[in-house]
């Protein structure tokens, strides 16, 4: 490892000079990089939330003229009332715009980026360079996704799931002209972008561990960006493999997805291909992003808990076991999204039973959670307040998941808003908690400022509220039979009686949406006009907190601090303070948990 | 101008706000301890605020279940869904019990351990016991769920099909559904996309006219299945996926372009008797309350009143398949086995049709 040391350190000698566009644009320091993926992530996630906010309005006032529409949708509503093309393009760009660009690049990218290094006590990246060129293909994809907005028969809408042949034939629907093409540009390179930096993370986590990181020490935010890329990596590929099959279908005339099509009074040629393989394709991506969302989000909560409980984190083993389990589960459970697509049902039996197995490992994560709280001295620091928050989600969201997993429940609940409010709470809400959480956490590293804190609860009260409030009573709009991504249910007086619902729904996301601003207000005014902060504000244990507060090439001035301990020695007995860096050495007599 | 508007007065906002935050830091008495850390007085508040969301949770769940439990679907019109009905009320009140007991606990121990001053955190950081309870017993339950589901599962899946059985295919395109009986012989003619445009755009579903099997089949709009007799659909799709969804007999299956997808359920109450139900005539009586209202308003406004609402069985798409997939629907009309039979003898066959 020293080899290693002192060769970084002559290579951080040579980087004294720097220029605007190599320190701020195309910087190949990860902690720039960082910044740039929250920042990105950011705007992305105000335009997939106000997304969200429009298509609520119409839900709840359903065919109703809005100013807000015709100021920002322009000519696709008439009067400022919506189309129902475009209510679908809406709901699909949301949903791929809050999955792939705000939850896994946002928030993994992140965090994975400024963490990993910092964490395991790296000069950088294992490579800088390809760091910098994941960066910049998110942002091209980011690009490419907000340019297919403004194409003119409209962005794409076939749902973020974009099974063809709807996604396929411009025939179908408008969206699936130049908008559809768009989007699969944009996802290719956005998968190639997330392979670069799974890649570098995998590496990074493997080889550049400081002198004394042992595996076992390592902080569980690390663990869960480990296995986090490690699925990625595996799962990725497949969605790649599935948009190139899917443009070929569309553009050379290949009948991958395509087989027995009569639209618009024509036969069409396709013969042989099956609309059934592009699923299995697309969830044997879908699922295990799931938790490429939801494991860096764990992985912070279980940080932030530690350090604002001021206890070790309960059960490390276990959390590192259950992440591997959940990783391993995730990606053989794809099928329980295609209970009723005409699959075997025996298929359909195994994947009831992996699905199911998985509520183990996330009980245990749950349960380990609350008993980190239980006889804590907590510290209510915003950033802890989101990861309760989080841990209350995503047992909400994952209860209901047993039923959804459960495939003789999911043939009367598939696809209705129960599935709906099922995911937004699991993975949406307690991966956007846990992004929330990190940046209140780490806004002092990255920025060397403080944020209001008064401002964060505030935040997260209304947020909270917001966030039960909008999801809880959906679940009984699912469970009344109405399926999603219906531009209006006033051609069924069925459900009629679902209106009230759909206004208190709608009022609750409102209120949500508005304390978002609270949030980007305190983010942007703390950049330059916060508190300066100490060097570890929360007085945490882990490396990044004993790098300096100025960001400098190779992260700390001199020799990279070595490890002694694991990262969770808070209120140990016998020490005055009550949090021991992992930096510190073991005192005279002093034992190392065998953990 | 309304851009250039709105822009000003969201510049407008920020400003205030940021002023309104310049004030506050301005009227705090002692500048220099303030920190952004949370201090004693924050932990105690933001504890027993997190107090009051448990309670919060609690009241939102029970006012939910009082408010809104009415518009959960009845009870299921189909033997099979009377299954998944038991299975689901099974799982829900496992699920009820955890969420209750497990929110309970976080959202307790963060107001009860709410830092001070004097508290010191208790180091515990493993206990093999504990970790071994909370994987055992969640497994226990689990595998009795996972058995349970799939039983159900099975015996909803396993398409025994009896003699006495109605087979009825189920046709989807952009954006209406189509039914066809087989007709006396009791086996559906071939069909593919390819023959939809023979007889001048008559042939509905594409059924090959060289199959005898074809000739006495019956195409029609509107889906009636006799009472206590197994229907076995076979579901087709012209053009995107879309999804078969009749809610209200637990069923639904995918309609694929370019493979026949099937499932079978047994209807057991007819339409009639179902207008009758209690929690049905609850239900109708409180929508038309609802469409009642409405209409006042139209006829105020100079529009059409809504019609009054009476109950009937619907198949809806639940795949998205474009713009009108909100509008994809069929009445289902569930009789006795007379009267359906009387019905299918008035339909026209295919051939008579294509004639």
């Amino acid at each position: 490892m020293s080899k290693t040391e002192t060769s970084h350190d002559d290579h951080h000698d040579h980087h004294h000079k720097e220029t605007f566009i190599t320190k701020y644009v195309f910087s190949i320091d990860h902690k720039m990089i960082s910044k740039q993926y929250l920042i990105t992530g950011l705007i992305m996630g105000i335009v997939g939330i106000a997304m969200s906010l429009l298509f609520r309005l119409q839900l709840a006032w359903p065919e109703q003229s809005f100013g807000v529409f015709d100021l920002l949708l322009g000519k696709w509503a008439t009067d400022g009332v919506m189309d129902p093309n475009v209510y679908l393009a809406l709901v699909t760009i949301h949903g791929t715009i809050m999955v792939f660009f705000v939850l896994t690049a946002g928030l993994s990218g992140t965090f994975s980026n400024l963490l990993i290094p910092l964490q395991c006590g790296a000069r950088d990246m294992a490579s800088g360079f390809l760091n910098m060129i994941s960066y910049w293909l998110f942002f091209v994809s980011s690009v490419l996704m907000i340019a297919s907005l403004f194409v003119e028969a409209g962005p794409a809408a076939a749902g973020w799931t974009i099974y063809p042949p709807l996604s396929a034939l411009p025939q179908a629907q408008p969206g699936s002209g130049a908008g559809m093409t768009l989007w699969l540009l944009s996802m290719a390179v956005f998968i190639a972008s997330s392979l670069l930096a799974a890649l570098n993370y995998i590496v990074t986590v493997i080889n550049l561990r400081t002198k004394g990181m042992t595996m076992t020490r390592l902080p569980l935010t690390i663990w869960a960006f480990l296995v986090t890329a490690i699925i990625g990596v595996i799962s990725f590929p497949v969605l790649l493999s599935a948009a190139l099959l899917l443009i070929m279908d569309r553009s050379f005339g290949t009948s991958f997805f395509l087989s027995d099509i009569f639209i618009q009074g024509e036969v069409l040629h396709y013969q042989g291909g099956s609309p059934v393989l592009f699923e299995h394709l697309f969830w044997f991506l879908g699922h295990p992003e799931v938790y490429i969302v939801l494991l860096p989000a764990l992985g912070i909560a279980s940080e932030v808990i530690a350090t604002n409980s001021r206890k070790p984190i309960f059960g490390y083993r276990a959390m590192v076991a259950s992440i591997l389990a959940i990783a391993f589960l995730s990606t053989i459970v794809w099928g329980h999204h295609m209970f009723v697509t005409g699959m075997n049902p025996f298929l359909g039996s195994v994947f009831t039973f992996t699905t199911l197995l998985i509520a183990i490992p996330s009980a245990v994560k749950a349960f380990n959670y609350i008993t980190t709280l239980w006889k804590g001295n907590i510290q209510f620091n915003p950033g802890m307040l989101f990861a309760i928050g989080l841990v209350s989600t995503f047992i909400s969201g994952g209860l209901t998941g047993i039923i959804l997993g459960d495939s003789a429940l999911d043939i009367n609940l598939h696809d209705t808003y129960f599935v709906v409010a099922h995911f937004h709470l699991v993975m949406g809400i307690s991966a956007l908690y846990g992004l929330f959480a990190g940046v209140y956490h780490w806004f002092p590293k990255m920025f060397g400022r403080m944020m209001n804190k008064n401002l964060g609860y505030i935040h997260f009260w209304i947020t909270a509220i917001g966030a039960y409030g909008v999801f809880f009573p959906m679940h009984f709009i699912g469970m009344a039979g109405l399926p999603r991504r219906y531009y209006t249910n006033t051609n069924f007086p069925y459900f009629d009686d679902l209106a009230n619902i759909n206004v208190v729904i709608t009022m609750f996301a409102l209120i949500a949406g508005a304390a978002q601003i609270i949030f980007l207000y305190n983010f942007i005014s703390s950049i330059f006009y916060g508190k300066r902060t100490e060097k570890n504000p929360w007085k945490s244990n882990t490396l990044e907190w004993t790098a300096p507060i100025k960001h400098i090439h190779g992260n700390w001035p001199g020799k990279i601090p070595h490890v002694h301990r694991w990262a969770y020695d808070y209120s140990k007995p016998g020490s005055k303070e009550d949090f021991i860096p992992q930096n510190i050495p073991l005192k005279k007599g002093e034992k190392e948990l065998q953990h | 101008m309304t851009i250039i508007l709105s822009l000003i007065s969201l510049i407008l906002i920020s400003v205030a706000v940021w002023q309104l935050t310049k004030i506050f830091e301005l009227s705090k008495p002692v500048k220099s301890e303030y920190t952004e850390v949370a201090d004693y007085k924050d932990n105690d508040i933001n504890g027993k605020l997190m107090f009051l969301f448990l309670i919060f949770l609690y009241a939102l769940t029970i006012f939910s279940f009082f408010k809104w439990g009415d518009v959960i679907l009845p009870e299921s019109a189909s033997l099979e869904g009377e299954k998944t009905d038991t299975l689901l009320w099974f799982t829900f009140s496992v699920i009820f019990v955890v969420q209750t007991i497990t929110q309970a606990f976080l959202y307790y121990f963060a107001f009860k351990y709410r830092g001070n001053k004097k508290r010191k955190a208790f180091f515990f950081p493993d206990s093999n016991l504990l970790e071994g309870v909370w994987t055992v017993i969640p497994a226990i339950a689990l595998a009795g769920i996972i058995l349970y589901g799939l039983m159900t599962w099975t015996e909803i899946m396993t398409i025994e099909e009896n003699d006495e059985a109605l087979v009825v295919e189920i046709y989807a395109q952009q954006f209406n559904w189509k039914a066809r009986y087989a007709g006396e012989d009791g086996v559906l003619g071939d069909a593919n996309v390819r023959f939809l445009q023979d007889f001048g755009g008559k042939n509905l579903v594409g059924i090959d006219s060289t199959d005898p099997n074809g000739d006495d089949d019956i195409v029609v709009q509107e889906l009636h299945l006799p009472v206590n007799r197994q229907v076995v659909f076979r579901i087709r799709s012209q053009d995107v996926l879309h999804s078969m969804y009749m809610p209200h007999f637990r069923a639904q299956m995918n309609a694929v372009p370019g493979m026949i997808t099937q499932f079978a359920f047994t209807p057991n109450v007819t339409t009639t008797e179902m207008r009758l139900r209690k929690e049905v005539v609850d239900k109708v009586i409180k929508i038309n309350n609802i469409r009642f209202q409405k209409s006042q308003e139209l006829t105020a406004k100079g529009e059409f009143p809504l019609d009054p609402y009476e109950f009937d069985f619907l198949l809806l798409c639940n795949k998205v398949c474009g713009a009108s997939h909100y509008n994809m629907q069929m009445k289902i009309i569930v009789e006795t086995e007379e009267e359906f039979e009387d019905w299918l003898d008035e339909q026209i066959t295919f051939k008579e049709f294509i004639k």
